[in-house]
């Protein structure tokens, strides 16, 4: 028999008091887990960035348009290798609660400016060709069991009115950072309608997107572009792609901040748990650590096993907490409306950060009865009544 | 022949919140190998401190404790630990088995500290279950085991390293009559045929009277 048959043998003792530290440290581990996911889903759109692609707005609100006539102007900045551009046209999609975006863009040139879109080449030409044909996000395709030639007909609000659009590609992702969950239609559509109804808001792009060169002269570019519209009626903030959207997160920090704090809390709260378990047991076994120093067991000894045990707990609660928060996350993953966390999944960090969570646990719930244990002089260690 | 355990005017007192209680006063003693030695004397004159002293899980006042011309009165806790580890058999008054262990496991576990390999440790934990006469309980728990049996399994623990001392604390006080006589007969034959120099507490007369010689101990001296 080896210390760790001890340890093994001291974690049984109390099997319910066990079990229930365990399932304790799983649904730690689960709700950090979960939280985690859900703050990296925020800051989904921050990674998929790209460091090539530049994002210029009106300058007063993002809300406000600009001219597509500065469309040329910018094409024009050194550094500049291609324009596109998009308007935010959402609508109303069967219900107010199918909330996914969807954009009104330059179909000659938007899946150029954004290659992590993969639509096929005859699907691309053939939605190029047809003025109210759109191509929707694989996720998109897949939850509403849409394919091509589906018309998708969305009530709109922004720009009022019935609209019917033929389903003619399907993107897929490129890589798992990328979201799948747009639906892309002909900006010419938007403005030939426009022209037609509300002659007042045609030719007006909600933002400009500008692929460049070389992304090391992004702030070079970007203050280049602006001071083409310095002083005009519709003045432009250019910024990097991650800057426009962490200035998204900007105005939810609050919440962020405080998800991450609750999420560090938990893992506080189940420590405490843990060392609750590990100071009773430590106290029970007082006269069993004063007879084990007086058969010669060290400091270190004593140090493995009540180390020991704790981190056998904590690491099994933290393999079952692991081990189910990957079919959680997928199960909230259908559940939200795809297009508030289009990426949602668990990302590497997490699960180091839960996997070292526990250990932490582990190792924080051991030291004050191991304290206790090195403490207590074996005569007093005998008195001991428990 | 010099002593096998020496202790040189020995003092020793305890704080117990803010009361300082004197339990041995300059005492002296001497013990010689193969000796077999009862310590006997009202509750609180200073017995199992004396006992604790000797066998080096405690520390004198004053005074120096020799054992083996080794003074542990001096050593630090960890030379303390592996001193006592090779040199010292404890015998407690209840048992103080490990109850998730079973008999081998718990007669095996000094022997966890040395360099033995596992056949090795499995020879010397059934010699010494044989020798107390439990070699047919071994993979029983201490919960399974009359009083009787379970003081027997902690004295193979004691002897299981072969120790220079064993020291027993009231071996015999949590046992029936006749569990007591069988202890007292294995602790003579240990002294006997295994030539231990044994030293005990105790406040049995009957047990008292296995030892060669007992010694009364009355406020902390030796009387």
């Amino acid at each position: 028999m080896k210390i760790l048959k001890l340890i093994f043998k001291n974690t049984l003792r109390h099997k319910l008091r066990t079990s229930l530290t365990i399932v304790g440290i799983a649904i730690a581990v689960i709700a950090f887990g979960l939280m985690r996911t859900v703050v990296s889903a925020w800051y989904a759109g921050v990674d998929a960035s790209a460091a090539n692609r530049l994002i210029t707005r009106q300058a007063v609100s993002f809300i406000f348009t600009l001219p597509y006539s500065y469309r040329d102007k910018i094409a024009k900045v050194k550094g500049v290798e291609k324009v596109t551009y998009a308007n935010w046209f959402q609508g109303v999609y069967i219900d107010k609660n199918q909330f996914f975006p969807r954009l009104a863009v330059d179909a000659d040139t938007y899946f150029d400016v954004y290659p992590e879109f993969l639509v096929s080449k005859n699907e691309l030409e053939t939605f190029k060709k047809e003025r109210n044909a759109c191509v929707i996000g694989a996720d998109i395709a897949k939850q509403y069991k849409l394919k091509l030639g589906d018309v998708m007909t969305i009530d709109g609000d922004i720009y009022p009115g019935t609209w019917e659009f033929v389903v003619r590609g399907i993107y897929k992702p490129k890589f798992k950072s990328t979201d799948a969950t747009q639906m892309l239609f002909h900006w010419k559509y938007l403005d030939e309608t426009m022209k037609k109804f509300s002659p007042g808001r045609s030719g007006n792009i909600g933002w400009f997107i500008e692929k460049i060169k070389n992304p090391s002269q992004s702030g070079e570019i970007s203050k280049e572009i602006d001071g083409l519209f310095k002083n005009s009626t519709a003045e432009t903030k250019t910024e990097t792609e991650r800057a426009f959207q962490q200035g998204f997160l900007a105005s939810t920090s609050a919440i962020i901040t405080a998800m991450n704090f609750i999420s560090f809390v938990i893992i506080g709260i189940i420590m405490l748990v843990l060392g609750n378990t590990m100071i009773m047991a430590a106290r029970e076994r007082t006269r069993e650590y004063a007879v084990m120093k007086t058969l010669g067991f060290s400091a270190k000894h004593l140090i493995l096993l009540i180390m020991g045990e704790s981190l056998l707990i904590s690491i099994i609660g933290g393999g079952i907490g692991l081990f189910f928060v990957f079919p959680l996350v997928a199960g909230f993953a259908e559940v939200i409306p795809k297009g508030f966390f289009p990426i949602f999944r668990i990302v590497p960090i997490t699960i180091i950060l839960s996997a070292l969570s526990a250990v932490l646990i582990g190792v924080a719930s051991a030291i004050f009865p191991i304290q206790r244990a090195l403490k207590t002089k074996i005569v007093d260690g005998f008195r001991f009544v428990g | 022949m010099s002593a096998l355990i020496k202790v040189e005017n020995v003092s020793k007192s305890y704080t117990r919140d803010s009361f300082k209680i004197p339990v041995l006063n300059n005492l002296s003693l001497s013990v010689e190998k193969g000796e077999f030695i009862a310590l006997m004397g009202p509750s609180g004159s200073g017995k199992t401190t004396l006992l604790n002293l000797i066998a080096g899980i405690d520390k004198p006042n004053n005074g120096k404790i020799f054992v083996n011309d080794i003074e542990v009165s001096n050593l630090n806790e960890s030379e303390l630990a592996k001193w006592r580890a090779n040199n010292i058999g404890f015998v407690f008054q209840f048992y103080n088995l490990i109850p998730v262990l079973t008999a081998f496991e718990n007669v095996e576990l000094p022997l966890l500290l040395t360099n033995l390999s596992k056949s090795e440790r499995r020879e010397h934990v059934e010699t010494a279950l044989k020798i107390v006469g439990l070699g047919d309980r071994m993979d029983h728990y201490p919960k399974q085991l009359s009083g009787g049996q379970e003081q027997r399994v902690a004295i193979a623990r004691a002897v299981v390293t072969d120790p220079l001392v064993l020291v027993a604390d009231e071996p015999t006080g949590d046992l029936d009559k006749n569990s007591a006589g069988e202890i007292l007969i294995l602790l003579e034959r240990l002294n006997n045929e295994f030539k231990k120099t044994i030293v005990m507490v105790t406040h049995d007369p009957h047990a008292a009277e296995k030892a060669h010689v007992t010694r009364q101990l009355d406020k902390g001296e030796l009387v």
